[in-house]
């Protein structure tokens, strides 16, 4: 029979269910992760665009009113007006109410010289000529100039706002500084996270806000060079080992740039947040699948462990029966050969006996010896036919038949074969026949195999020391031959009191059954025509009783 | 006692002729047959009373004599004497007419009592 290596396939079966859940458990957590974080990113980007694209609007409004109401100022008053400094004053508080985003107001000739001036500034300032400062041309070019962020005489970075007037015969400029607060304060509206940064920077790659996470005027931000930037663009950018969200814009009126730099882990904290919980539920959908494969798997291979069990039995009794079916041919083979020599010895022995006796019996002084002779080997030979006799009653055993039988006297034979056997365990045989019983028409050997398995059982059962009581009883009104075997065995327990008919079921370990099987015995006696009952009492003993019709005739 | 006779048919020269000689010894008319063949013939120039049949023999088995056996002479008594593990001819054997059977080896007496047992039945029927 082949011994299967149970352990070995339990983890066969555990390792390829698992493989095979597992592996697509986890492509559908890993590509629904990615995905999320694919469009969760596009998202941010796309929120920092537009937060960038607002930004931006802002400052360009904010420089369009400021050149337009230079423009207006300048348009609605003549050069002698605004070069009167009280005057001027009064125009530039009206300038202030509306925004605090003016330092200084100034009004310059075409020679450079600063002719009128209005702000904090006046001791330094009032007497500088500008000749030969670049705005200056720079403005006496364009008309409308708007600087990047410069010392100037001041030694202050600032950045101005100028418009050059030309009136009849000549021309002038108006000039504003502008409070640098105040284009901070749009370009701050811009950050986003709490670690989010925004600032202007030039052509140069120059500061011209203070960017919030350090760094100051006209120095180099701390973030790849965008000062080339002309088409707003944003993207997930690795600098000095940081990797941040960077968006770079420029703006309309002076070229410069607007660049936004967020923190990815701040910003993408929803998607870090999704991918510890999708890490989560795979491992709890990993626990389900390792815990249900091993559930079924172990139901598996408990049900091929019974299986193999009963498939082991099976084959144990084809084996039995082909055995005995062999042995009973052998048998009968024998029997017969050693029959007719038998025949021969009895009746020569038989023939000398007839001899001596017509014999004289004072002619033979041999005669006692001679007769003695003669009549143990009748006795003996006699002994053999009953061996003989015996070996062909086995061997028909293996064909039913219906024949009379005398169940005292079966009990008492097949008691008889057990005897040795009872003795060297010290079990007591007690025969408990009573004489009502009929004879009965059964199949004496197929009843002797049952009742021969039955007394087995309860030498199992009783191991050592006990005793079995063979009774038998006619019970005349339902006309039913009764046999008995009661063991003082351990009794069986209840839980397997309804199994122990079963087919295949068994306590003897695999192999080493060689009875009938209860379950067999019972269909012996189901075909007879009776039924195998059973009574057992836990540390008290079995009584199996086998009742049987004893229809007469 | 009645005269009777008897035939003994069996292959076992050893067996059949001690058989014979003892029932002789016991006043018995008595024959012996080694085969089936020999028996029919006997039968056609003897009045047997109990024929003693083995079943197994060769050539024609016992069942076999024992049909044409009954076909000739129906009143013969024949006992079946079976040697091996056939209980089921010597039951054959009394299905078609035979008076009853003997498991081989047995002791005289018993056989004897059968073949008493065979005459006596044959003479009731007769007389």
């Amino acid at each position: 029979m082949l011994k299967r290596d149970y352990r070995k396939l339990w983890w066969q079966n555990n390792i390829t269910k698992i493989f095979f859940s597992v592996l697509p458990l986890l492509f559908i957590s890993i590509s629904i992760y990615s995905h999320f974080n694919n469009v969760y990113t596009e998202k941010v980007i796309e929120s920092i665009k537009t937060t960038a694209e607002n930004r931006k609007g802002a400052i360009d409004l904010f420089f369009d009113e400021r050149i337009s109401q230079l423009v207006t100022i300048a348009n609605t008053n003549s050069f002698e007006q605004l070069t009167n400094e009280t005057y001027l004053n009064k125009v530039f508080n009206i300038m202030q109410t509306n925004s605090k985003s003016y330092m200084d107001i100034g009004i310059i000739d075409n020679e450079g010289k600063h002719v009128a001036y209005v702000g904090p500034y006046y001791s330094i300032l009032k007497a500088v000529n500008y000749k030969n400062e670049p705005w200056f041309n720079a403005v006496m070019n364009n008309g409308i100039y708007v600087s990047d962020i410069f010392m100037g005489f001041r030694k202050l970075p600032h950045f101005i706002i100028a418009v050059l007037v030309r009136e009849d015969n000549r021309s002038w400029i108006l000039r504003v500084t502008i409070n640098l607060e105040t284009i901070d304060e749009i370009v701050q509206k811009a950050w986003i996270g709490s670690s989010g940064d925004a600032f202007i920077i030039n052509k140069n790659n120059s500061l011209q806000t203070k960017p919030r996470l350090g760094g100051n005027y006209l120095e180099t931000p701390n973030c790849p060079d965008y000062s080339s930037t002309s088409i707003a663009r944003t993207e997930k950018f690795s600098y000095e080992g940081k990797e941040r969200f960077y968006c770079a814009i420029q703006i309309k009126t002076n070229k410069w740039i607007l660049v936004l730099s967020e923190d990815p882990n701040e910003l993408l904290s929803p998607i870090l947040h999704e991918k510890y919980w999708t890490a989560f539920l795979t491992f709890i959908g990993l626990l389900f699948i390792i815990s249900g494969s091993v559930i079924t798997t172990n139901i598996l291979i408990k049900r091929l462990i019974d299986t193999d069990k009963q498939n082991a039995m099976t084959s144990d009794m084809v084996l039995q029966s082909n055995k005995m079916i062999a042995l009973s041919k052998m048998a009968a083979g024998i029997a017969h050969e050693i029959n007719n020599p038998l025949a021969v010895i009895g009746e020569k022995a038989g023939w000398i006996k007839d001899l001596i006796m017509e014999e004289d019996i004072a002619k033979s002084e041999n005669f006692q010896e001679f007769s003695e002779a003669v009549d143990k080997i009748e006795l003996h030979v006699e002994r053999a036919r009953k061996v003989t006799h015996r070996l062909l009653g086995f061997a028909r055993r293996m064909e039913p038949a219906r024949e009379k039988v005398d169940v005292n006297r079966m009990l008492d034979e097949t008691t008889g074969f057990l005897e040795n056997e009872a003795k060297f365990m010290n079990i007591e045989i007690i025969k408990n026949f009573s004489d009502d019983v009929p004879v009965i028409t059964s199949d004496l050997s197929q009843l002797q195999q049952v009742v021969l398995n039955l007394l087995n059982n309860a030498f199992d059962a009783i191991d050592h020391e006990g005793s079995i009581t063979v009774s038998t009883d006619f019970d005349e009104q339902a006309c039913e031959a009764l046999i008995s075997i009661a063991d003082t065995g351990p009794g069986i327990p209840k839980a397997i009191m309804n199994k122990i008919f079963d087919p295949f079921f068994t306590t003897k370990e695999v192999g080493k059954g060689t009875g009938l099987g209860l379950s067999i015995s019972y269909s012996i006696i189901e075909k007879l025509g009776g039924k195998i009952k059973v009574n057992s009492n836990e540390g008290i003993g079995t009584v199996f009783t086998i009742v049987l019709p004893a229809n007469q005739g | 006692m009645d005269e009777f006779k008897v035939l003994i048919v069996d292959d076992e020269d050893d067996f059949r002729e001690t058989i014979v000689k003892r029932l002789k010894s016991r006043k018995i008319v008595a024959e012996g047959a080694e085969d089936g063949k020999k028996a029919l013939e006997l039968i056609n120039d003897n009045v047997f009373d109990v024929i003693v049949l083995d079943v197994k023999m060769p050539g024609m088995d016992g069942i076999e004599t024992l049909r044409r056996i009954k076909a000739k002479n129906p009143q013969i008594e024949v006992i079946m004497l079976t040697g091996h593990a056939s209980v089921d001819f010597g039951i054959k054997g009394m299905q078609l007419g035979a008076f009853d059977y003997v498991m081989k080896p047995a002791p005289l007496h018993d056989l004897l009592d059968k073949i008493r047992q065979a005459y006596d039945k044959k003479k009731g029927l007769v007389s």
